[in-house]
Order: C-alpha cells, then structure tokens, then sequence
C-alpha cells in the first residue's frame, strides 16, 4: 500500500507534480473525463487513488465530472477534477453550482490553445478570463497559476486549503508546457505539509443553517448522513439552505459568497517580487510565461536596464492592490501571457492610467521567448 | 363538543410530517399535479423499507419533480438541470453508506439527463431513480420531451409531436440497471411497495410513474385530470415480467405496467473494489 505522501526528490512531469500535491492536500475523490493535456493526471489519480482507500471515475462527460465531485464534496471528501479547454466550457454550469452551494473543490484546467478544439497538444494561455466569468451570474473565484513542476505540487495544495477553508471551487490554471514538461519536483514529509479541512459543525443539530456564516464570513459544512438535515439547492436560498425568490434574498446571498473571498484577499492573493524597488519598467506574468518573464527580466538587467518582474500565484482574485501601488513608481507595465490580452485587462484596470501599459502575447501553440519579451523592453527603454 | 373537535383536530399530525419540512409548505405543484401523490408514495416506502433515514439522502435535478427534494426533512440536494445522476453518483461513491433517491423529471432524466442516465445504469451504482413522466416539461411551461407521446400537442409542437417517445424501462434494462418497473401514481399501493424493494435492493433500481400535469400536457391536449387517470385505470394492463421491447408508451394498445428486471448484477462500488483495490 502507498503511502499518500510521497516523499523525496522525484523527476516527474507537472501533472503527476499536480495529481501528487492532490494527494498530499488529502483528496480521496476524482471524477474525470480524458482530455490532452490533463490527462496524465487522472491517469496518475486512477493508479493511486484504490490504493490509498480512495475513489477514482472516469464520468461520461465533463459535466458529469464536475456533478460526481460536487456530490463527494457533500459526502465529506476533498475531491477534484482536471480538464483542458473544451472540457473546462463544460464545466462552467457546476461550478456555478459550486459557488452557489458553498462546495469545497478544485478544478485543474490544462489550457492548449483555442477556441473549439483547438490545438489540444499546444499550450496557451486563453482560459484566463474564462476561469473568471465562465459560469453565468456575478460571483467571485478563486483561482491559481503554477509555473513549475514544484508550484503544480505546491499549488494544488494549497487549491485545497482554500477551497475548504472558504467552501467554495477553486481553479488551478496550469498550461500544456507546465503539464507536460518533466522536472525536479521535492516532495516534504507528510507532517511539513499543511493541509486545512473545512470548519465542521458542532452542537445542536436541529435548525441547524448551514449557510450562516461564521468567522470569515465562511459557514460551517456538516456532511451527508451527519444527521443535519441539510437542504443543498443551486436556487437563491436564505442560510437555512431555503430557496427564497426575493430581491432582498438574492443581495443577501450573492452579496456574502462575493464578500466571503473579497474580504479575505490578504490571506488569499500571493505574488512573487523579483527587482521591483527601482524598477521603472515592470513585467507581469504567470504560469509558463512566468519562465519567459524572468529570464527577460535577468538579461535586462544584464544590459543596464532597471526591469523588475511580478509573478501572479493568484489569479482571481487580481493583485491589484500590488499593481496599483507599483504603479506610482514605475513607468512602464508589460503583461507577458499567452493570449492577446486578458490578464493585461487586469492590469490596465488596476494602473488607471498611472503608467504605460504593453502586452507581449500571441494567440498560443507555443510559448513566449525571452528574445521577444527583451525586445519589448529596449523598444520602451 | 364542537370546542373539543377542533381541539383534536389541531393536534393531528400527518404520519409523513416528520419526514417534511412543514415549514415550506404550502408547495408549488398545481392542484391535480400527480407528483405529490408520488413523492407521498416514496416517502411512505422509505419508512416501510427501515432504511436507515439519517444516512438517506435525495437528489433531484431541475423541473416542478426537482422541487421534490426541498421539502424532503432529510439530507437533500437540488442540483442542476440533468445532473443528478451524477452528482448522486459522487454522493454514493464517496461515502457508501448513504442510501440514494434520486427523484426527478422525466425532461431532466432523459432528454436533458439521458447520458447520465444510461451510464449511471451501466456502471449499476447503488441508487433508486424515480422519474415522474408527466409526457413534457411542466415547469418551463409545457414543452415537448424524450417522452412525449406521438402526435400530442405542446408549446413547442403546436400541430402535433413529429417524433417517437423513450419506451424507458427498455433503455434502463439495456444499460444495465439491477431493477426497472412501472406504475402510474394511480397504482399507489403497488407502487410504493415497488419503491420499498427498490430501497432495499443493491445495484440501479429505476421505477417510472405515470403522473398528470393538468396545466400543461392535460390542457393542451384537452384530457383533464379525472380523464388521465381514467386512462391510467382503463388503458393500463399489469404484466410483470414482460419482455421490455414491449413497453412502448401507447395508449391505443394499453400501457403495460409491473416490474419488469430483477437481477443481481455486481454494484459500481464491488465491481471497483474487486478490480481496482489491491488486497
Ligand atoms: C441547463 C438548463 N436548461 C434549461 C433549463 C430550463 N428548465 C427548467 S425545468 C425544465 C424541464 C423540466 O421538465 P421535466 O424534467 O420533465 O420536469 P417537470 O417540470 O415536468 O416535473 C427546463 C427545460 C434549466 N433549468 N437548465
Ligand atoms: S406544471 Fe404540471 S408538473 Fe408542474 S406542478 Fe403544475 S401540474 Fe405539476
């Protein structure tokens, strides 16, 4: 029998990096459905999962995917899924439902290029905006970028410890690059790795609501067969989990899940800073395009040029509080992702004017060179 | 005496009240719907079957059937449009011990549903699936379905429905499922008594329950409530055991109810411990 924490140092690829971190955050549940470049780490899910006690299926479709681990997260399991574009479109309705009913979850989305099919065995950035929006009504994600094998690893752990610490879904948005290239990966002892499980309730079971919020702004999550009674409904529902179809009820619901992330941003936001104190032009990026970013930053300043570069762990909700104040000192902000331009959108926003801001993207099948992001630089030096 | 009447009168508890959030009523289904009378029926069987309550759990999908589980005073989700099935598989695979209803439409089961469907009875996960077809969608306001019968009239085919209906006991003995039967909600008796073994048996269990939506299917194709389930009484045969090619929905040629499957194909869950697990 394996133990459910590998440990170690192991040359592996960002998917079973992924599918590892998977583990080790404690997931005993993945519904999936096959698609290039995710599957690797429901293929990883599929060996590992039967031998830890766990539960692994392969669903129909990605929409059944997405139903199956709603229904273990409810049964009191931290579950998951992993998709790539098409599936990811397929998902958007449960993850509403997701959001809705306050389910503890983590979607993995591989991005290859789009839109439709696509290019499935080339990478791309195109899901940025998706993983936002995707999913109809105004609401708040969460969701992450990895840009290594390790940050697969780290990421989707801590994807686990968000999604059950504020009972919501959270997204790991991860590339084909990042997915399928093979590297170093350090995997700590069980008991170095932190792991967070939903608040659970205590006491009286009778009129129990299980959407009154307690600290944070986060309810209590008992599970099925606890004796609770609970009610689940993807209707706007009052905290006793009852549907309710009023104006007042709609604000009041849809106002705390908002509320319940935006007011948590401190604990959820983090970002990596590289020679930002007295940078004048400043790079933004993630995932893959991170690499690309950094290996530019380095050879700028090689060359004399005061370049820093700013890497999103988070991606929704936006660092903008970061950008925002970056933005007073420096003078230029290009955004490096392979799109052309979602996550500079963010950026923009967040700048309102305050500095120049560029992209450096393409449509996607391929990764961002350093030359190109350099280039950039030394047109607007 | 008067007085002491209405004194008793007030303490009288429904014997399923305890399974009911009473606080939720009064429901929305139409006076005359038949869903009431069905989910009534399987609430009655889930008491008669000692199924172990706490550890029960229904799911619905979406449609006036899916409101079955809001007032369900059990552990009860109201998911998405189509998606119990598998999001009931999740439920019961992650945690064995639950017993699993799942109580919807006969749109959000098999139009909308139907792959969920047929996989749901393939892999045979352990769950007692009752649709209530009522011929079309009730709640969005009477459009055609995977079970409308032929040539009937909705807001969607106002001259006729062009195509042929699920026979859907069929499609459940064909994926897999351990038990398949059909009742009217006319046939209460018969029909809870079906729910009960369904609870009780390991494997896919699939019960279909012919029930009125006078608003809807009764108006439109001019029959009234009283008229349905006078063709529930009159064009209804009981044959258990019958070759399911043969129940086609036609009321020309009477509708054959009873219990149809009965088998004991291993569960999801034996079938992956067996295979998957090491020992
Ligand atoms: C994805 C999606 N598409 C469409 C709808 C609209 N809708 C709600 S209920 C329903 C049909 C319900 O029909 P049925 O399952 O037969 O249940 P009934 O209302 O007749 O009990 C539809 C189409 C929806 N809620 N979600
Ligand atoms: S519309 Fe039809 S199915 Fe819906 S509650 Fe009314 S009678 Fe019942």
């Amino acid at each position: 029998m394996r133990l459910a924490v590998l440990t170690g140092e192991h040359y592996i690829t960002g998917d079973e990096a992924c599918a590892e971190g998977a583990l080790a955050a404690g997931c005993t549940f993945f519904g999936g459905y096959p698609i290039t470049p995710a599957t690797e780490i429901a293929e990883h899910m599929s060996k590992c999962l039967p031998e830890i006690g766990g539960t692994f299926i392969q669903m129909e479709d990605e929409i059944a995917a997405m139903a199956s681990i709603l229904g273990a997260s409810w049964a009191g399991v931290k579950s998951m899924t992993s998709t790539s574009g098409p599936g990811f479109s397929l998902m958007m309705e449960n993850i509403g439902l997701a959001v809705c009913t306050e389910t503890p979850c983590v979607v993995v989305n591989v991005q290859r290029g789009g839109p439709s099919t696509g290019l499935p065995t080339m990478g791309a950035q195109g899901d940025m905006m998706q993983a936002r929006w995707g999913s109809h009504g105004h609401y708040e994600i969460i969701a992450l970028a990895a840009s290594s094998a390790q940050e697969m690893f780290s990421q989707t752990i801590t994807a686990f410890n968000l999604a059950e610490k504020y009972r919501t879904p959270v997204i790991l948005l991860a590339d084909e690059v990042i997915g399928h290239m093979s590297e170093k990966v350090i995997i700590p002892e069980a008991s170095e790795i932190k792991t967070v499980s939903r608040p659970k309730p205590q006491g009286e079971k009778e009129g129990f609501r299980p959407f009154q919020p307690g600290e944070n702004g986060v309810a209590p999550m008992p599970s099925a067969g606890d004796g609770y009674k609970i009610h689940v409904t993807g209707l706007t529902h009052d905290e006793r989990g009852y549907p309710v179809m009023t104006v007042e009820a709609q604000a009041q619901m849809v106002e705390r899940i908002v509320k319940k992330i935006q007011n948590n941003r401190d604990d959820i936001i983090k970002t990596e800073s590289y020679s930002l104190d007295d940078a004048e032009i400043i790079l933004v990026s993630y995932g893959i395009s991170a690499r690309t970013s950094l290996a530019a930053m380095n050879q700028a300043r090689a060359l004399g040029m005061k370049v820093g570069f700013l890497k999103l762990l988070t991606i929704w909700p936006f660092a903008e509080e970061k950008v925002r104040a970056l933005a007073t000192k420096a003078r230029a902000f290009i955004t490096v992702e392979i799109n052309y331009g979602q996550i500079h959108l963010e950026v923009m926003r967040s700048v309102a004017g305050k500095a120049e801001c560029h992209l450096v993207g393409h449509a996607g099948g391929t990764v961002i060179t350093p030359e190109q992001v350099l280039e950039r630089i030394k047109e607007l030096y | 005496m008067a007085a002491d009447i209405q004194a008793s009168q007030s303490e009288i508890v429904h014997p399923l009240d305890h399974l009911i959030r009473t606080d939720r009523i009064p429901h929305i289904w139409c006076p005359g719907c038949g869903i009431g009378t069905v989910f009534s029926a399987c609430l009655k069987a889930m008491i008669s079957s000692r199924i172990d309550l706490e550890k029960t759990c229904m799911v619905s999908g979406i449609g006036c059937t899916g409101r079955a589980a809001g007032y369900l005073n059990l552990d009860s989700f109201h998911t998405t449009h189509g998606r119990a099935i598998p999001f009931a598989t999740g439920l019961k695979l992650a945690n064995p011990e639950l017993n699993v209803i799942v109580f919807s439409g006969d749109g959000d089961l098999f139009a909308i549903g139907g792959n969920h469907f047929i996989h749901g009875a393939r892999r045979n996960v352990d769950m007692t699936v009752i649709c209530v077809n009522n011929f079309i969608y009730g709640m969005t306001g009477g459009q055609v379905g995977a079970t409308t019968p032929v040539k009937a009239k909705t807001t969607t085919t106002p001259v006729g429905n062009p195509d042929a209906p699920f026979n859907l006991p069929l499609l459940a003995w064909a994926s897999g499922a351990n038990y398949v039967a059909r009742w009217t909600m006319l046939h209460i008796r018969k029909l809870t008594a079906c729910i009960e073994k369904a609870l009780t048996r390991k494997g896919f269990s699939f019960i279909e329950v012919l029930a009125p939506c006078p608003t809807n299917y009764g108006r439109k194709n001019k029959e009234n409530s009283l008229e349905t389930l006078r063709l529930y009484r009159d064009k209804t045969i009981i044959k258990n055991n019958v070759d399911p090619s043969e129940l086609d929905m036609d009321f020309e040629k009477g509708i054959i109810l009873g219990e149809f499957v009965s088998r004991e194909r291993p569960t999801c869950i034996e079938n992956y411990d067996r295979t998957c697990r090491i020992p």
